[in-house]
């Protein structure tokens, strides 16, 4: 472990984004964010907890947090993808070139060497906090 | 082992030449032969089959077969405008004006050049021949001062010219010295039927005419003098009488050729000296030159397993039959098609004058085999009837039955029928067999036969059979094709349909509770969200921005724009019949000049505004609003626009008000949701300015009121929409088409056009008159009652969305912040925005 990612991580703290209002169910929103890297925009999207819903794993905040930015057409768009489930586990389709992306740890499904960043995210009351 | 490499020296670079190195390359021939490939004209090898496509849009690299760094990548030098003059066989060289080159091995692939007639004038200026890309810019050259023009030769390739001449706006007039067009493929009854289609199309055809001689013209550029004296006036003559094989390196090296031209060779493409090879149409075979792509690309690859030594299968001559589409119109010869070269041959013939249709069957004289056949107008018939001739089947009881209409359509040869021997493709010479042994060896759909085994890839005439082939064998080793549309869903797009019209579902969590996948999250995903929320548009047409059914939605429906590739949206009002007032059109240059928005006239007559930010649609949509437009449904799988020509209002043509028609068209369907887009046109005369024999929904006004035609597209995949019904009422037309399109909406599967759907429909269109026109099924009432629905139901769906802050909060880029996205760079091209 070099001491660079360690420092990145140590750097992190959680800070309020948005509130609940703001947030779209079962899809996905934008937001700026600060970063010890600078600032960056982050896709936030929100699956409710629903009792109909069988249990997602690592679906334990109801909440993600990836990258808004989408390699593969270089546009910032990704929280205007459709939200799913694909081969088990919750994902987002890229609204332009249709890539699939894990919403628990950003990894593209339609190829292994791309992986977008994630935060953690959650409710404090009725406002969304990020750790960044 | 380090021998060094024989020379091998390729003469020409055209469709068989390069066929030719790339059988080489394939088989590792470089390994062996330091190769060299001379090509005469500029141009690299390309597709000569589709060179009339040269007036229609395409231009010389997308004809292109390969690229030059194709070429270097393999170690081939390849040598383009350097023709080879001489052949001296004595030192083994080939002469050029820029050098000599030594060979070991040659191979002549020099092609046919087109014949002229010696006919005192034939060399004036404007006289020219269809052969090569050069000579196509010659014609186009000729073309810009000419008004009229004239084929010399009314063969295929005659009949190609012409269609090139009709492209560059000239009136065309094909002379041929037969008593008939198309003397080779077609018999008189069938030729008197090509000419009156042809002449349909404004080409003036003349038969039974021998040019004497062309000479100065009173009216244009030239006169040609026929036989009976009689004068035809033209700008510009082209020479297209057949080819002659180019032959004059081994005149010259006294090479063995035959009487009227051809190198000859054997079973092997060997000629009289054993060093050299010839392969296409330059070489002559017991006789025979072969003037088409498939026995040519045939040789080829004999030619290389030669080269190298092999012992594969040798040439053994081509099955010349064809299946043509001449200015639109269908022509197919199987086989002895005319009856005259199987003694005791008997025939069947069927002629339909109105439809202008015309097909003959020759069969043996105990009617069991099928020896030939000739096809005018349609070639529907021509894959069954070409498995029956090239594979010896035995006729049904009745060979006429597969000549003759029938409702139920006429019986068509099944893949399980064909033999393991039967070929498939023609072009890259694959059997039933090969695609059985690649199913067999792994591969598991369509798309990995074709890529294993090239069948398909040539000309794509056998994509349907090939298609029926590979399903029908994947079936019988119990590869189950699925039609689940998703993993949510065990059940196809009409299946959902018909479980939300039953059950009265409306909206996706009901649905997915009661009837998805319980193995899944239960979330969906991008491909069974939008169909879904498709099926309930269709069927309530809420609107889309509403909470239950926003998440279901593309990015497109989500934020009624159209997403572009960096990031932005394109706006486009809606402009009915693509008719707009001086006032609108000055409201959306405001607009546009406002928020720096790129401005484009599209295809269906109206403005697509490009580059509008997420955050300023809202205050667009309402600048727009009052000025009176409403939402273009651009970014929906729904009806986009209504085309018009003008119409009876101002054109002296004109039989009907087709933008009036085209009006009330599009906002009587405007905003229904359908499987794909939806594209009308209405035409105010047969001239069909508005193109509407292209179109899902194209509309002819006749003199008595409308035609109407279905299931055409544009598109990658262009198909002529048929004629459905004749001289319509207003009201007959409506209620045609309201049908029509919610039988649609019900039976096709999901991003199905209207032209993959009538493909697919079982019974074809004889079914689909039935159903509609005749209501088949008795659900006609229930299909207007729906649309009736829909269209009652209808809102502008920004109009919906601007009154509801909440769904407006959707349009912020970011939800923390009101800053723009940095990253939307522009840059200025003529004049106005672009992305950077």
């Amino acid at each position: 472990m070099s001491t660079a990612t360690a420092a990145k991580t140590m750097t992190r703290t959680w800070q309020p984004l948005c509130t609940r209002a703001d947030l779209v169910p079962y899809s996905g929103v934008a937001a700026w964010v600060e970063t010890a890297e600078g600032p960056a925009q982050v896709a936030i999207f929100y699956i409710p907890a629903d009792p109909n819903t069988p249990a997602l794993p690592d679906h334990a905040t109801e909440l993600y947090a990836l990258d808004h930015h989408d390699p593969f057409s270089v546009a910032n768009v990704i929280a205007r993808g459709i939200v799913g489930d694909v081969k088990g586990a919750p994902v987002v389709a890229s609204p332009i070139y249709k890539q699939h992306f894990r919403l628990a740890d950003g990894q593209c499904l339609e190829d292994e060497s791309v992986k977008l960043r994630t935060w953690s995210v959650s409710f404090k009351g009725d406002e969304v906090w990020i750790e960044a | 082992m380090n021998t060094p490499k024989q020379h091998l020296i390729i003469i020409g670079n055209g469709m068989v030449g390069h066929h030719l190195v790339e059988q080489l390359v394939e088989r590792g021939a470089n390994e062996r032969y330091a190769i060299t490939v001379f090509g005469e004209e500029r141009h690299l090898a390309y597709d000569r089959v589709h060179l009339s496509e040269y007036f229609s849009g395409r231009d010389a690299d997308s004809l292109a077969l390969s690229t030059a760094d194709y070429y270097a990548e393999h170690g081939i030098e390849l040598r383009l405008h350097e023709a080879v003059t001489a052949l001296d066989r004595d030192a083994g060289e080939v002469v050029t004006p820029q050098g000599r080159y030594p060979y070991d091995r040659l191979v002549l692939a020099t092609g046919s050049y087109p014949f002229v007639p010696p006919i005192p004038g034939n060399d004036r200026e404007g006289c020219l021949v269809y052969r090569t890309l050069d000579d196509l810019d010659a014609i186009r050259d000729a073309a810009e001062t000419a008004s009229t023009g004239v084929v010399v030769g009314g063969g295929l390739l005659g009949l190609e010219a012409a269609n090139a001449l009709r492209g560059l706006n000239l009136d065309t007039a094909v002379v041929e010295f037969a008593p008939r067009l198309m003397p080779m493929q077609v018999d008189s009854e069938g030729g008197e039927l090509l000419r009156e289609k042809i002449e349909a199309l404004g080409v003036q055809v003349l038969t039974d005419r021998a040019t004497q001689r062309i000479e100065d013209g009173i009216d244009a550029a030239h006169r040609m003098v026929f036989q009976d004296d009689k004068v035809l006036e033209a700008d510009l003559i082209v020479f297209s009488a057949g080819i002659r094989p180019r032959d004059e390196l081994a005149r010259d090296s006294a090479l063995e050729r035959g009487e009227r031209g051809g190198v000859v060779i054997d079973d092997r493409c060997l000629t009289s000296d054993p060093a050299i090879l010839a392969v296409g149409e330059v070489a002559l075979w017991q006789g025979s030159i072969f003037g088409l792509v498939a026995p040519g690309y045939q040789m080829a690859k004999v030619a290389a397993d030669t080269l190298l030594g092999g012992e594969g299968e040798s040439f053994r001559g081509a099955d010349m039959s064809t299946k043509l589409k001449l200015l639109g119109v269908d022509v197919g010869a199987i086989g002895d098609a005319h009856g005259d070269r199987t003694p005791g041959a008997r025939m069947f013939r069927y002629l339909d004058q109105i439809k202008q249709e015309y097909r003959k069957l020759v069969v043996s004289s105990d009617g069991k085999k099928l020896l030939g056949a000739m096809l005018v107008g349609d070639n529907a018939a021509y894959d069954t009837l070409m498995q029956y001739y090239g594979n010896g089947l035995e006729l049904p009881e009745d060979p006429a039955s597969l000549i003759l209409p029938t409702s139920e359509g006429a019986p068509t040869l099944g893949a399980d029928a064909l033999p393991e021997t039967a070929t498939i493709c023609s072009c890259h010479n694959v059997t039933k067999g090969d695609i059985c042994a690649s199913i067999d060896g792994g591969a598991v759909d369509l798309g990995a036969v074709k890529g294993e085994t090239k069948a398909s890839t040539g000309c794509g005439g056998c994509a349907a059979l090939l298609k029926s082939v590979v399903d029908h064998e994947l079936e019988a080793r119990g590869v189950e094709v699925d039609q689940s549309i998703c993993e949510h869903f065990a059940h196809t797009r009409q299946e959902l349909y018909d479980i939300v019209r039953v059950e009265g579902i409306k909206t996706f969590s009901e649905l997915i509770d009661k009837h998805g996948n319980p193995e899944t999250h239960k979330l969906g995903c991008d491909i069974c969200k939008p169909a879904v929320a498709s099926i309930l548009a269709s069927f309530f047409n809420e609107p889309i921005t509403d909470a239950a059914h926003i998440p279901l939605q593309d990015t497109n429906d989500t934020f009624m724009a159209n997403m572009q590739k960096n990031g932005t949206y394109s706006v486009v009002p809606r402009v009915p019949g693509g008719e707009i007032t001086p006032d609108k059109l000055v409201v959306l240059g405001q607009v546009a000049e406002k928020y720096g928005l790129y401005t484009k006239v599209t295809g269906g007559q109206r403005i697509d505004l490009f580059g509008a930010r997420l955050e300023d649609l809202p205050d667009i949509w309402s600048e727009l609003l009052d000025a009176g437009f409403e939402t273009g449904h651009a970014y929906a799988k729904s009806l986009r626009t209504v085309k018009s020509c003008v119409g009876s209002t101002w054109c002296r043509y004109g039989v009907q008000d087709s933008v009036g028609m085209a009006i009330k068209l599009e906002n009587r369907y405007k905003g229904l949701r359908s499987p794909h887009k939806l594209k009308f046109a209405v035409s105010g005369c047969t001239r069909e300015c508005a193109e509407a024999q292209s179109k899902d929904i194209g509309v002819i006004a006749t003199e008595h009121g409308w035609n109407l035609y279905v299931c055409g597209n544009g598109g990658m995949r262009p198909r002529h929409a048929e004629l459905f019904a004749t001289d319509l009422s207003d009201d007959a037309l409506i209620k045609t088409i309201d049908r029509f399109l919610m039988f649609y909406v019900r039976t096709a599967d999901r991003l199905q056009r209207t032209s993959v759907w009538r493909e697919n429909l079982e019974g074809g269109l004889d079914y689909l008159k039935e159903v509609i026109l005749e209501d088949s099924l008795g659900i006609g009432d229930e299909l207007e009652t729906q649309m009736q629905h829909v269209i009652d139901n209808y809102e502008c769906e920004w109009s919906n969305a601007l009154s509801d802050p909440e769904k407006l909060k959707r349009f912020r880029s970011f939800v923390n912040d009101s800053r723009p996205d940095p990253d939307i760079i522009v840059t200025e091209e003529r004049g106005q925005l672009r992305p950077a």
